[in-house]
């Protein structure tokens, strides 16, 4: 039995005997009604059944209960008087708490239709005194001004004046100060004036008085909850003097500053002058306005603002430094050496079985993996700054080609490796030249058409997964399949019979030698074609997609991988060989048996939980010798949407991969887009998926 | 060396719910059943601090606290009340007496010891 059900049962038990002591003296009352003491315990009877029942979760009965000793509180304080009915009713009241006790245990629930009754009768006997929970509704109004300084620091003056006779009622004003202090930064003030000669004193009275300053970013409720207790009869005001927030404090000069930096006073004169002034608060002092407490509470008051604002500037200079990114780059090799080594090391710890090892290599792959991280975020830069650029760009074009074009960007707060953001600025130079030069109309043209004057460029950056898109929308003519279909035919890039889809046509627009505008511009079609943006997407393990619809606009669709240097990958086996899936693309691994693959016979397709998913057998594609295992495990991945299995004899588990560019000679290899060394030194190659699945589809095509 | 707490309360499971926060807190409990039986307890020793329910027979919560600032030993001990919604001038009453503060039913035992550690630590 838990402690909770322990105290409900004693509540129970308690109930059931107060109860019957409810019944008793209510009988008796019935024979002498005018007896106070027997009115007192009937009123703390129920008074007992409610407070208790609201602490142990029977709030139906402190409800109930509570209706009826409201009519004996109407009764005690002599305004009503004993009647049969009155005690007919609170002796059915107390039947059906009893009900309701019961109901807990489980028996018939209470009638709460009963209850009802009972009340209802009650309060027709009652002069119509109080309504129910007539006490309840108090106490929301203080929230309101906690909003507007929610997560912003405040500072209060406070002057705190408690009653002369705090500690009489058990309050040490020092315990109060105390919690001030734990609030955040405070300075407090003890004004000692009101304290008499030592004959005069009664250590028992409390004479000081307390001014404090506090910052805090707890809110200014929070303050006020401090002195809840002490409330009435204090002398207390809270106000609040400075809220930080990110506004730059401006301020007036003073003049004695004005004159030096003009010249006008030298920094020396003006010392000389100054120190034969006196301070503001001796003067105050001196002609006995005020007394040396309150200045010094003034003075404490001026230097905590300011060394809270200060401290406030620091922390925002302070906030970031500037580092060359040779040497991130450094520390993200270094990174990149430790993540193999941990793997060797994970790998020795497995093959060594010994406890301890296995802690402290286990102990150091998380360090590692944080670190990564870590290092990985520190390379993040926002893409806002690269799109900023482009307004001037954008501003510059439509001046020279006597187009009207509106550019708006959106995530402008996305992060990407900064090597990734320094490489994507010339092909997206070159996509914007594009949307102006052939994309977006003439104004003469766009008005004709019923579009507005000004074309529109919007740039967009989101987080998909592992992946960052970029999209470059244009309201601009659209491209036209059938022109592009032509001049892909012209210059014999594709059949003219050849069955294309809208998206395979769009797809030309990337083959070298391809460029659709009638004349050359300066702006495009300078030799640098989409093929090159094409190149240099791919080459940041990127990809591209165009949609388009003729007359509406143009949008293109960069997908680029978050960082280009470590990766979380799944390692495969065949035969002999490992290979690496980069994890972003994976949806599941499933089994492959052989007489799957041999029902599915040369079609290469699987059905998974009733889907037909089509599969490549990476020990055909890479034409690898040896038996095939039993069963195969089919990795599953999601490729532009579609679902693609990937065939492998093994699947050995999660690797953080630290890609490795492959040397000159294999950089043109296809479907192979790195490689990466493994925990026992030997080298696994990373698979290009896409690429792979591309090879294979149009190698299909054409046998 | 662990404080003690004086909880007073005619009603047995409200004693029980609150000595078991308090001693599960770290502090010495004496429990008393009304006013006079508090007093009685008392006797010689002395509570660093008191929490007591108002309504009680014998003797009832406002007097208690009267009794206690009368006493040299806890003239400045800390009285919480325990109070319910409706009591608002028994409330009054309670602090014109000298309560320190008030807890108001129902109230969970992390309300209790947020209460408490604002008068003793």
């Amino acid at each position: 039995m838990s402690t909770a059900d322990q105290h409900r049962e004693a509540y129970r038990e308690e109930a059931m005997e107060l109860l019957a002591e409810l019944e008793t003296s209510l009988l008796d009352l019935e024979q002498s009604p005018d007896d106070m003491e027997l009115i007192g315990r009937i009123f703390r009877a129920l008074h007992t059944i409610k407070g208790s029942g609201s602490m142990f979760g029977f709030e139906d009965i402190a409800e109930f209960t509570h209706e009826v000793e409201t009519v004996f509180d109407i009764v005690r304080n002599g305004e009503m008087h004993v009647t049969k009915e009155l005690i007919d009713l609170t002796l059915s009241a107390g039947d059906h708490v009893r009900m309701m006790l019961d109901a807990v245990h489980g028996s018939n629930a209470a009638d709460s239709g009963r209850a009802g009754e009972i009340i209802a009768a009650l309060q027709k006997l009652s002069p119509g005194k109080k309504g129910p929970h007539a006490a309840r509704a108090a106490s929301s109004e203080e929230d309101e001004s906690d909003l507007l300084h929610e997560g912003k620091s405040i500072t209060c003056r406070i002057r705190f004046r408690p009653p002369g006779d705090i500690f009489m009622r058990g309050i040490n004003p020092l315990l109060i100060l105390d919690d001030l202090r734990a609030l955040g930064e405070c300075r407090i003030v003890a004004q000692k004036e009101g304290i008499p000669a030592l004959n005069d004193i009664d250590p028992e009275y409390c004479y000081t008085y307390w001014d404090a300053v506090l910052t805090t970013d707890k809110g200014v409720n929070a303050v006020k909850e401090i002195f809840e207790f002490i409330e009435d009869g204090s002398d207390l005001r809270i106000d609040i003097i400075d809220i930080i927030d990110d506004r730059p404090e401006g301020g007036h000069k003073k003049l004695g500053n004005i004159l030096v930096e003009r010249g006008d006073v030298t920094p020396d004169e003006l010392q000389k002058i100054l120190s034969r002034q006196k301070r503001i608060g001796e003067l105050l002092v001196e002609a006995d306005l005020i007394d040396t407490g309150k200045v010094e509470s003034a003075l404490t008051e001026q230097r905590h603002v300011r060394k809270v604002q200060e401290k406030h500037q620091r922390s925002e200079t302070g906030s970031s430094i500037r580092v060359s990114s040779d040497k991130l780059d450094r520390l993200v090799n270094l990174v990149g050496e430790l993540v193999t080594v941990q793997a060797r090391l994970t790998q020795t710890c497995a093959l060594k079985n010994d406890p301890e090892l296995l802690s402290i290599s286990e102990e150091v792959e998380r360090l590692t993996e944080y670190l990564r991280d870590n290092t990985m975020s520190v390379r993040m830069v926002p893409i806002g700054t690269t799109f900023n650029k482009f307004k001037r760009l954008v501003r510059d074009l439509s001046a020279e080609t006597g187009k009207e074009v509106e550019m708006s960007t959106e995530g402008a707060d996305t992060e990407l490796d900064k090597t990734v953001i320094d490489k994507l600025n010339d092909p997206l130079v070159h996509m914007i030249r594009n949307s102006i030069d052939h994309g977006i109309e003439p104004p003469e043209v766009r008005e004709a058409m019923g579009k507005p004057r000004a074309g529109m460029l919007h740039l967009s950056a989101r987080h998909s997964g592992a992946n960052v898109l970029i999209e470059i929308t244009d309201d601009g003519a659209g491209l036209d399949p059938q022109a592009i279909r032509a001049r892909a035919v012209e210059k014999g890039l594709t059949e003219p019979d050849a069955e294309l889809s809208e998206k395979d046509i769009f797809a030309l627009i990337f083959e070298p030698g391809f460029s659709t505008a009638r004349k050359i511009t300066s702006l495009s079609g300078r030799g640098v074609g989409m093929d090159v943006v094409k190149r240099s997407i791919e080459a940041l393990r990127g990809s591209i997609e165009i949609s388009s619809q003729k007359d509406i606009g143009t949008t293109v669709t960069l997908k680029l991988p978050l960082t280009l240097a470590i990766i979380d990958g799944l390692l495969v086996k065949i035969a002999e060989e490992v290979f690496v899936i980069p994890l972003s693309i994976i949806e599941e691994c499933v089994e492959l048996s052989r007489n799957a693959a041999a029902n599915g016979n040369e079609r290469h397709i699987s059905n998974v939980r009733g889907e037909i998913v089509p599969y490549i057998s990476l020990r055909e594609r890479f034409m690898i010798n040896g038996r095939k295992p039993p069963i195969e495990q089919i990795v599953i991945t999601r490729i532009e949407g579609r679902r693609v299995g990937l065939v492998v004899d093994h699947v050995i588990g999660g690797h953080q991969t630290v890609i490795k560019t492959l040397g000159r000679v294999y950089r043109d290899v296809e479907g192979v887009s790195g490689a990466t060394i493994l925990g026992d030194g030997r080298v696994a190659l990373i698979l290009d998926v896409p690429r792979l699945v591309q090879n294979v589809e149009k190698e299909a095509a054409f046998s | 060396m662990a404080k003690t707490i004086l909880i007073v309360d005619d009603s047995a499971s409200m004693r029980q719910l609150v000595t078991f926060a308090l001693k599960d807190a770290g502090y010495e409990v004496i429990a008393a059943t009304d006013g006079r039986d508090a007093l009685n307890k008392l006797g010689g020793a002395k509570a660093d601090m008191v929490v007591t329910d108002l309504n009680m027979p014998n003797m009832d919560g406002i007097e208690l606290i009267k009794q206690l600032r009368k006493s040299p030993a806890h003239k400045f001990t800390p009285v919480v009340m325990l109070t319910t919604e409706s009591q608002e001038g028994k409330k009054q009453e309670g602090k014109a007496a000298g309560a320190s503060g008030w807890i108001v039913k129902p109230f969970t035992p992390e309300k209790l010891m947020e209460v408490i550690k604002k008068f003793i630590r």
